[in-house]
């Protein structure tokens, strides 16, 4: 089933175009990242969702439903420009954001308490924003886009602004909510930082969907078939298909395996010397976005 | 509903609670009394400490006879003119008035001398009375007998009643309601400002901070500006409240204790009240009071909780769309043009037309204009209008409010997102057609 299904949704900003033509399926349960640079539609699909503004043409499926104002309360949001009250007491912030999304008082009381001690954080919560670390006011604001327990988390470049200590917490937390069943969809710039956590991605440039699908299905069919082997040499003579690619003592080879399996490479491999590491040389995913655009942009 | 609620709730609470607040609202409605306290005690210090001035009168005419006051005594004992002067230069008398032989027809020459200038409520005085004599000693001149001239005297001071279309009559007094008028659009015109800019850095914080965003994915761009303004307002309307309260009451207390101290006939004198021989202080007070009470103060306060809630509504939204569509509270100045100077023309109308003429052309389409009508349409109210012009004034406001909150809704949309981009009319033209 599909959390989020998106149907030829088009968006212009006056001549310019920020969506064009979106077709999008969203699983449910699973992490899910929207790669591409910035000014590339990210973040306007992401305020479409949120209804903060609206699509000029196509159509959101929320759960199979057309997407309406009262599924708010199931979203949470974290936008890439953070913000909070600098006046307002972390209790009181929380309580607010909690009810804005239409918790009731009392649960909203309850799961304010949870969270704070879930991210042991309990005894700010009589401090102002403005009396805390820019560290902790994340956390702060981390809580604020759980805490109405939505099914889908909305994140826009989640990590930016968090130390290494607290983005391995977020981190954490994110894993553990889609534990919990939870779907989210992620969105950066920085395609690297989403590559071990992701489950699906989709990729975006200049306004349109250039691929998407399981990221291990996207790897497998960029594959080059190449491989690296770590070996030190014994005797016998080197095929000349190898490439060297860094000096020593154990050298680093770049080798096609030319239609044999990797245990018939691996036997003929151990007759000229010791291995120490076999693996295959996965395409990144920058690697592949750029042959992405290319491909795109001559046909 | 219930998430405008919350967010009238949270501007309402996070701006109640602050110190400067409690601060404000304690000590404004405090300078006011004190101020008037001070005036009171300065004026009452004056009328105690000082004996009786007497003014020495130089008569060559020997036919002048000014009866003394309480303030003031006469002495006629036929001083010569230049002993009068010395007697003022040492400090004897307090002024002389010297009248020389006179053209009855045609009398000039009185003069009055003094250290200290002399009170407007003197020589007015002084020259009623003369000028009473004259006009009496003329018709006796004329052969009318003393008796009959006597039997003529008469006192007159003027009245003035206000008619209803129900043929209902109300004493009124203009001094009365030019007071009113005045102070009620004074007050609005404040609270508009104040509290309109208020709206307007909150919308600023919201923006500047990227709370916005946060915010909009919860709840509609239009339900959190009308939360804005609803919260803000009742913050002003709060204080308001406690300041009538605040006031009346030290009012209350400031002026009772002066007032047992003080013969009401002084109490009169300080109010400004002319210094006429016959004048009949409880006469006057009594008809002051019945002004007073013939004011419909329901309806007059209805109307103004009226204007003051619709010009506030009506300009705060305004407020509000300049917030959103500038970075910081500094770049606001540009757009401020079309809030000034509507308020700005109904401020100075106030004074210039509405106040001096309340039933002009001028006045009443100052009072029926939405952008002008809270300030103007006081102005107006208190002198008591037509029950027809009231209700097409406020029908207009209402529209108008209706219309300034939907336009504003449009900007702020737009402009809420809108970060570090250069807006001008044009740009905001442009947000109100497309969204």
């Amino acid at each position: 089933m599909q959390i989020l299904e998106i149907q030829h949704l088009n968006k212009s900003f006056g001549k310019t175009k920020a969506l064009s033509d979106i077709n999008l399926k969203i699983p449910k349960g699973v992490i899910f990242g929207l790669l591409g640079p910035n000014g590339a539609g990210k973040t306007t699909l992401i305020r479409i969702i949120n209804q903060i503004i609206d699509s000029d043409s196509g159509t959101i499926l929320f759960k199979n439903e057309p997407l309406r104002r009262n599924h708010i309360s199931q979203i949470g949001y974290l936008p890439e420009e953070r913000g909070l009250y600098k006046k307002m007491k972390v209790w009181d912030q929380l309580i607010y954001f909690a009810r804005l999304k239409g918790m009731s008082a009392p649960t909203a009381k309850q799961k304010v308490n949870e969270w704070l001690e879930k991210m042991d954080v309990s005894n700010w919560r009589d401090k102002r924003i403005d009396d805390l670390s820019k560290g902790m006011a994340q956390k702060v604001q981390f809580i604020s886009t759980v805490i109405h327990e939505p099914e889908l988390l909305i994140l826009d470049e989640p990590f930016s602004g968090f130390d290494p200590l607290n983005a391995e917490i977020i981190k954490d937390q994110i894993l553990g909510l889609k534990q919990k069943g939870i779907s989210l969809l992620l969105s950066t710039h920085r395609m690297e930082s989403v590559e071990l956590l992701c489950d699906e991605i989709a990729m975006f440039n200049k306004s349109e969907k250039i691929l998407d699908g399981p990221i291990e299905k996207i790897k497998n069919q960029f594959s080059s078939n190449e491989f690296e082997i770590k070996i030190k040499l014994s005797n016998g003579s080197l095929p000349s298909s190898w490439e060297l690619m860094s000096e020593g003592e154990i050298k680093t080879f770049k080798v096609s395996l030319e239609k044999r399996s990797t245990n018939e490479f691996l036997i003929e491999a151990m007759k000229i010397g010791q291995i120490f590491q076999f693996r295959e040389i996965m395409p990144t995913m920058e690697q592949i976005f750029i042959q992405q655009v290319k491909k795109h942009s001559n046909g | 509903m219930d998430k405008i609620w919350l967010v009238i709730k949270r501007e309402y609470l996070s701006r109640v609670q602050k110190k400067s607040f409690l601060l404000a609202t304690i000590l404004t409605p405090l300078i006011f009394p004190a101020i008037m306290g001070i005036f009171i005690w300065i004026a009452l210090d004056e009328t105690e400490g000082s004996a009786l001035k007497i003014i020495e009168v130089v008569d060559e005419n020997n036919m002048f006879f000014i009866e003394s006051s309480e303030q003031y005594a006469f002495s006629f004992s036929n001083t010569k003119f230049e002993d009068g002067k010395k007697m003022v230069q040492v400090g004897e008398r307090q002024g002389l008035l010297y009248i020389p032989k006179l053209d009855l027809s045609k009398p000039s020459g009185i003069i009055y001398y003094a250290e200290k200038s002399p009170s407007l409520n003197l020589i007015s005085f002084l020259e009623a009375s003369l000028k009473r004599r004259i006009e009496e000693q003329r018709l006796y001149e004329s052969g009318i007998a003393p008796e009959v001239i006597a039997a003529y005297r008469t006192k007159v001071s003027i009245q003035t009643i206000n008619l209803d279309s129900f043929g209902e009559e109300k004493i009124s007094d203009a001094s009365v309601n030019y007071g009113l008028g005045f102070f009620s659009g004074i007050l609005i015109y404040v609270f508009i400002f104040v509290y309109g800019n208020q709206i307007m850095h909150g919308v600023i914080e919201e923006k500047s901070s990227r709370i916005i965003e946060i915010l909009v994915s919860s709840i509609k761009p239009f339900q959190l500006m009308l939360g804005k303004i609803i919260g803000i307002g009742a913050v002003g309307l709060t204080q308001f409240l406690i300041w009538i309260v605040l006031i009346s009451s030290v009012t209350f207390i400031v002026t009772g204790y002066f007032g047992m101290q003080m013969p009401q006939q002084q109490v009169m004198e300080i109010a400004g009240a002319d210094l006429d021989q016959n004048f009949n202080p409880d006469n006057n007070f009594m008809e002051l009071i019945q002004a007073i009470q013939g004011i419909n103060f329901i309806n007059l306060a209805l109307t103004f909780i009226f204007y003051f809630v619709g010009g506030y509504l009506l300009y705060g939204a305004f407020f509000a769309a300049i917030g959103a569509a500038v970075d910081a509270p500094s770049e606001a100045q540009q757009f401020m043009l079309p809030i000034t100077i509507p308020l700005l023309i109904a401020y100075l109308g106030l004074f210039v037309f509405v106040l001096n003429d309340p039933n002009s052309n001028v006045s009443f389409w100052l009072s029926i204009i939405p952008l002008t009508s809270p300030i103007a349409m006081m102005g107006r109210a208190s002198f008591g209008i037509p029950t027809s012009d009231l209700l097409i004034s406020m029908t207009l406001l209402v529209l108008g409010f209706l219309f300034s909150t939907w336009v504003a809704g449009k900007i702020y949309r737009i402009g809420i997102l809108i970060h570090g981009s250069k807006v001008n009319y044009k740009t905001l033209w442009k947000w109100i057609k497309t969204a």
